[in-house]
């Protein structure tokens, strides 16, 4: 076996487990040099996940798959916790001496996302979860002079665990009726029976409670306020993109749509109308920033959801090339916020009010990224979106593409809300916030990404079209 | 049917496992809810042995029944600052007390449900010679990333609990 293709996995393992060796041993002047040394051996990362994307394997008989469908994903955290710890370059002072566990948290938890992704076998996947998880109750917590982020990473904990058991209870029943662990074993082993269904429900509502689908959302909001944006930001574009990775290849693989003793597809579509219907809904009456876009993520997980549903060319393309967009129009609205939050100190929509007369710039980014998930052409999230629906429309479930239209022109309101606060609302504070290099860096390639993307979506989506040719 | 010693084994190891673990829930005193789950990794372990896995038996006596519960024990009397007595209450919400109850139960009846009416596909098997290293392999071979990686997640968990325990110093 050639385990050089693991490189990727093992670089981003040794990268974290470093950065927390030199944040002991260095002195607290050296501190600050951590951050820049583990973006900088990210971003080397991401070169060499780059190149090494067509490369593929398959460990221990399927256990542990390096694919193009996993290599996607791989690079899209990457660039999700590169975008993140740029943008949170200001907002880490606040956790003073613990900044440098900071960033080891994270690159672990990119590595949980990485092996959660790339598992074919549920015993790995199931670790690989875990490990994304636990760094995210801890880092959910980090805050601790915030009685909130306390609150919210008790509140995951609890939340997150039960998830967790019932995911293992229904693995654990597919175990029992197909006698292995094993996606691409699966496949040819089951029976539909009673035990059968009811591990298929468990395991679909652990994943669902993962990417926030209603009626499993209850724990996105309260956390998502209360915990650090950066962490919000991260656990809203990495942790959902893991989770869909990690259904897309379950039920893909094992369960491959056509068949007709089980329509995984119709439950899901439920779920993702929902979602998109009372994810919306709730969004419109929402007066903090930071709430109104936890439940949009919520919304947005609903529209990731219906390409799924629909299990077909289009729909696939649509989950990769929506997640990849995702991050950048997300994680630009969140970076805004949080420059906000570091300079007013709240995430109310009014601390918005007048931004584009203090600092055009980040009103205009912040406009642009919540144009783009609202799905306004020319954004990305246009783009996206016509995937999604189109995959929808073409395999049958007309209903479900209908409704996340109407549901996304409701979505412009309260994104056009922020907006206005933003353009028409006054401040008294006249001054324009000032940002660091690091912070205008990854605000600048959110803006670059969701706009190129949209304009030009050929090559993503070329891209895209190689990473899921292993599912149809 | 007949019923083999087999069986009564299994059930008496079923009847432990529920009756503890209800009494975890069910005990106002959490020391002795904590007890109560001493007695419930007991009884897995007794299923373990009567599956013939008397390595992940005794592992499961040293491990939870041993030390994780001494962790647990010594964590409440550290963090206990009232009496004991009543530690451990249901929800003074009538309302809310009923609807986890009522759910609990459509959960128990939907999979106790599934489960009976399935006809599990059973393999008839004798348990492994040398189990250990049977262990030993799948740990170093086929699951060895997940191994690894669940080496990274204890340490993850382990600074976590350091950074949360030293941040409420802090705060003092």
């Amino acid at each position: 076996m050639d385990f050089s293709l693991l490189t990727t996995e093992i670089l981003v393992a040794l990268i974290g487990l470093l950065v927390l060796v030199v944040g002991l041993v260095l002195p607290d002047r050296g501190k600050q040099l951590v951050g820049k040394l583990s973006l900088l051996a990210l971003a080397i990362v991401l070169v060499y996940a780059l190149i090494a994307f067509p490369r593929e394997a398959s460990y221990f008989n399927g256990i542990y798959q390096v694919d193009v469908f996993g290599n996607y994903f791989k690079i899209l955290f990457l660039i999700a916790g590169i975008l993140v710890m740029l943008s949170a370059s200001k907002y880490i002072k606040r956790f003073a001496a613990k900044s440098s566990e900071f960033y080891g948290l994270m690159i672990l938890a990119t590595l949980g996302m990485m092996v959660l992704s790339a598992s074919g076998d549920f015993i790995t996947m199931y670790i690989g979860l875990e490990l994304m998880t636990i760094s995210f109750y801890i880092l959910t917590a980090y805050l601790q002079s915030d009685k909130r982020s306390s609150e919210a990473g008790l509140k995951y904990l609890i939340l997150g665990a039960i998830s967790s058991a019932v995911l293992l209870f229904g693995m654990s029943l597919v175990y029992a009726m197909t006698g292995t662990t094993i996606i691409s074993e699966i496949a040819g082993a089951w029976t539909m029976q009673p035990a059968m269904a009811a591990g298929l429900v468990m395991i679909i509502a652990g994943f669902a409670f993962k990417i926030s689908v209603i009626p499993f959302h209850m724990w996105a909001p309260d956390i998502y306020q209360g915990a650090p944006i950066p962490v919000t930001t991260y656990l809203a574009v990495g942790s959902k993109a893991a989770a869909f990775a990690a259904l897309v290849r379950v039920f893909m693989l094992a369960f491959p749509p056509g068949s007709i003793s089980f329509n995984w597809n119709i439950i899901l579509a439920v779920l993702a109308v929902l979602t998109m219907v009372i994810g919306n809904l709730i969004a419109l009456t929402q007066k903090n920033v930071k709430r109104l876009l936890a439940y949009s993520s919520i919304a947005q997980a609903g529209y990731i959801l219906v390409g799924l549903v629909a299990a077909n060319t289009y729909g696939l393309k649509g989950v990769l090339f929506y997640a990849m967009l995702y991050v950048f129009s997300n994680t630009g609205a969140f970076a805004v916020a949080t420059a906000v939050e570091v300079d007013a100190g709240s995430t109310d929509i009014d601390a918005f009010n007048g931004l584009a007369k203090r600092s055009p710039m980040l009103a205009a980014i912040m406009t642009v990224c919540m144009l783009s998930l609202a799905g306004i052409p020319p954004m990305a999230g246009f783009v996206g979106k016509f995937y999604l629906f189109s995959g929808a429309i073409q395999a049958g479930y007309l209903w479900v593409a209908i409704i996340g239209l109407v549901m996304s022109m409701v979505s412009v309101y309260y994104y056009l809300g922020v907006a206005k606060a933003m353009y028409i609302g006054v401040s008294i504070d006249e001054n324009p916030i000032k940002l660091d290099v690091p912070a205008q860096m990854a605000l600048w390639a959110c803006l670059a990404g969701t706009l190129l993307i949209g304009i030009y979506p050929g090559p993503l989506s070329n891209f895209v079209q190689t990473a899921i040719s292993m599912f149809l | 049917m007949t019923v083999s010693l087999n069986d009564l084994v299994f059930v008496a190891m079923a009847l432990v496992i529920v009756v503890a673990a209800t009494g975890v829930v069910m005990l106002k005193n959490i020391v002795h809810s904590a007890l109560s789950l001493i007695l419930a990794f007991v009884g897995v372990a007794g299923i373990y042995f009567q599956l013939s896995a008397g390595f992940i038996g005794l592992v499961q006596i040293m491990v939870y029944a041993g030390a994780i519960s001494v962790l647990i024990i010594f964590a409440i009397m550290l963090v206990m600052d009232k009496s004991v007595e009543k530690t451990n209450l249901f929800s003074p919400n009538i309302i809310r007390l009923l609807a986890g109850m009522g759910l609990t139960f459509l959960l128990f009846v939907t999979l106790g449900v599934s489960i009976w009416f399935t006809k599990f596909p059973v393999v008839p098997a004798e348990g492994p010679v040398d189990a250990v290293g049977m262990l030993a392999n799948l740990f170093m071979g086929d699951y060895v990333i997940a191994f690894e990686t669940a080496a990274i997640l204890l340490l993850v968990a382990v600074i976590g609990a350091i950074i949360l325990a030293k941040g409420a110093e802090d705060k003092q």
